[in-house]
């Protein structure tokens, strides 16, 4: 193709020359974005192109059965936070919401910090195994990041229960007299989304550790450094791109939650995707529904900026 | 590799303490819920609590149950028309992405793909809820095509990525000289690209599957009555007395899982 060109240009007399550059310029970007055109078109039409849809409707007034009614109104809005109160009518903090969403920021929090606790040093163990043997255990870890996380909290959900293994073993260990009270607890949703989101850490930090060169540690404990201080100056801000999108990987899911907090949590122990969920159900407003998913649209992209602000800059005082 | 003086002979550089253990401890927190419900789906008796004895009445009663197997069947209608429909979409969006100068509004494009990654699932079911309602009282269309378009777009980022990631391991020489031998674009696509490139496809479209047969958010937001699928029919389940047929479900399901996962390790291993 590279040798039609100037053959064409020879021929042709100067302004058709630019004419023909242009298009034969042209076909490729035409092409690629004919090729994109298929999952462009499902993406905006089932992912993308609704979301706008969900920004009107928060503005908009609920219909008396399900639905709404095409009247604006920032009743939606309000309803985040704020409740009136139907006898005096008076505006105050919505108590109810207020502990749904700081038991979502501080459940997704604790779930980040504790995965990667368990995560990284997991990582770091696949990681320094035998090259032959190391996929075995990725293995391991891929099954549960597969297997339905329906399946994975129902899985935990029988081990927590009163009459679970867990109670059932401390029992039968005189630790406790009677079952403890697990399931429909925060504790119960934090151990479920433990158990659910851990292999989302563990993988992001193996393939950064999988590069990881360990002659360098060699090098860090010639110059006398404690093997704290080469994990700390060495091999944490190597791997620290595994560890940023780990940790995105958990945190939005976490924040996001629904199922484990639907079977674990119960009624009691709500979190946000749970409570976006009852104002299409029962709850029956359709509006201040539509406000709490963009709002827990824009928190997860608050979050996600900082986090990435704060990391990226660590990253550039190691370089 | 010289060694210093100060340490001993048979330390090991990369040993950190305790991170073993941590590790052994992840694994057992990992496999004993999953084996623990995989052997009460054997249990005799009613209970997920108290073992009598062996036996597969779950798993018959399981496959007798008319709605498992209708919501089973439903799973993987779904799933087929959004695996194949999203790879499809996923294969060429690779192409017109990969192996190509940064070219204009190429952030945009990446951001449209991966959106189904980044959004909470939640959001974009409330969405789907939302247009789709709005369809519906238009064109009073209710049939099964909304859950299909649905997890179409979300398969097409798990669809894209092995494809993606199996097109840029692969030299553009072998293209250019099928184009140089005067053969068609169509031509070198079918004859070179696409041989080349199916180990990537087939990953893409056995995760799509997975990744739809899976879903619960989504489809428990958009479905309409009687269109359970199977994990919306266990989440109804789970709230009524559990009895281990829902262990049996899960572990059949988790067979299947584990399946196709070693059939995608033979495909990717055998591709290297």
């Amino acid at each position: 193709m590279g040798l039609k060109k100037p053959a064409n240009l020879s021929e042709n007399p100067p302004e058709s020359a630019s004419a023909v550059l242009k298009t034969e310029k042209n076909r490729p970007e035409r092409r690629r974005w004919l090729l994109l055109s298929p999952a462009l078109l499902l993406l905006l039409l089932a992912a993308s192109g609704p979301l706008l849809i969900v920004l009107v409707y928060s503005f908009l007034t609920p219909a008396d059965y399900s639905g709404v009614v095409w009247d604006f109104s920032l009743e939606g809005w309000k309803g985040v936070i704020w409740q009136r109160d139907i006898f005096t009518n008076t505006i105050s903090l919505s108590d109810a919401h207020l502990r749904v969403l700081v038991r979502s920021v501080k459940l997704s929090f604790f779930t980040t910090a504790l995965t990667l606790v368990f995560g990284f040093p997991t990582a770091y163990f696949i990681a320094t195994r035998p090259a032959k043997k190391r996929s075995f255990w990725l293995f391991l870890i891929t099954i549960p990041f597969w297997t339905n996380l329906l399946i994975r909290t129902f899985a935990i959900m029988e081990v927590i229960r009163n009459q679970g293994i867990l109670n059932s073993l401390l029992i039968h260990m005189h630790l406790i007299d009677a079952p403890l009270q697990i399931l429909y607890t925060d504790f119960a949703i934090l151990a479920g989304m433990l158990y659910v989101y851990l292999p989302l850490m563990v993988l992001p930090i193996y393939s950064s550790m999988e590069r990881f060169d360990f002659n360098l540690v060699e090098a860090g404990y010639d110059l006398y450094a404690s093997r704290r201080q080469t994990m700390r100056h060495i091999i944490l801000p190597l791997v620290r791109p595994g560890i940023v999108a780990g940790s995105i990987l958990v945190f939005i899911p976490s924040l996001g939650a629904y199922v484990t907090p639907r079977i674990l949590g119960g009624g009691k122990s709500m979190m946000l995707g749970n409570l976006i969920e009852l104002q299409f159900g029962q709850g029956n407003n359709w509006p201040l529904g539509a406000a709490l998913s963009f709002f827990l649209l824009m928190l997860t992209m608050i979050f996600l900026f900082v986090y990435i602000r704060l990391t990226s800059k660590s990253v550039k005082s190691y370089a | 590799m010289l060694r210093s003086k100060n340490r001993p002979h048979n330390f090991d550089i990369r040993h950190q303490n305790g991170f073993t253990a941590i590790a052994v401890i992840c694994f057992a927190f990992l496999y004993t819920p999953i084996f623990t419900m995989m052997a009460y789906a054997f249990n005799q008796g009613d209970s997920i609590a108290l073992w009598e004895g062996f036996s597969l009445r779950w798993f018959v009663s399981a496959w007798e149950n008319e709605q498992v197997k209708e919501s089973a069947l439903r799973s993987l209608v779904i799933a087929g028309f959004a695996s194949s429909i999203s790879t499809i979409a996923a294969t060429m969006a690779a192409l017109a992405t990969t192996r190509t100068k940064k070219f204009r509004g190429q952030n945009i494009v990446y951001a449209v793909i991966n959106q189904p990654l980044m959004v909470p699932e939640i959001v974009t079911g409330v969405a789907l809820l939302i247009f789709f309602a709005l369809i519906k009282s238009i064109t009073g269309y209710t049939g099964l095509g909304y859950l299909i378009i649905a997890h179409t777009a979300f398969c097409i980022p798990f669809a894209y990525l092995p494809i993606r990631a199996r097109l840029e391991g692969m030299n553009l020489i072998l293209e250019t000289a099928a184009a140089d031998l005067y053969a068609t674009p169509w031509k070198t696509f079918r004859r070179v690209t696409f041989p080349l490139l199916f180990p990537g496809i087939i990953a893409g479209a056995m995760l799509a599957f997975v990744i739809s047969l899976d879903d619960v958010v989504i489809t428990e937001l958009v479905k309409s009555a009687g269109q359970d699928t199977l994990p919306t029919y266990m989440l109804g389940q789970l709230r009524r007395a559990i009895t281990p047929e829902i262990n049996a479900i899960s572990t059949a399901l988790l067979g299947i899982t584990v399946f196709i996962l070693t059939l995608f390790y033979l495909l990717s291993r055998k591709s290297e």
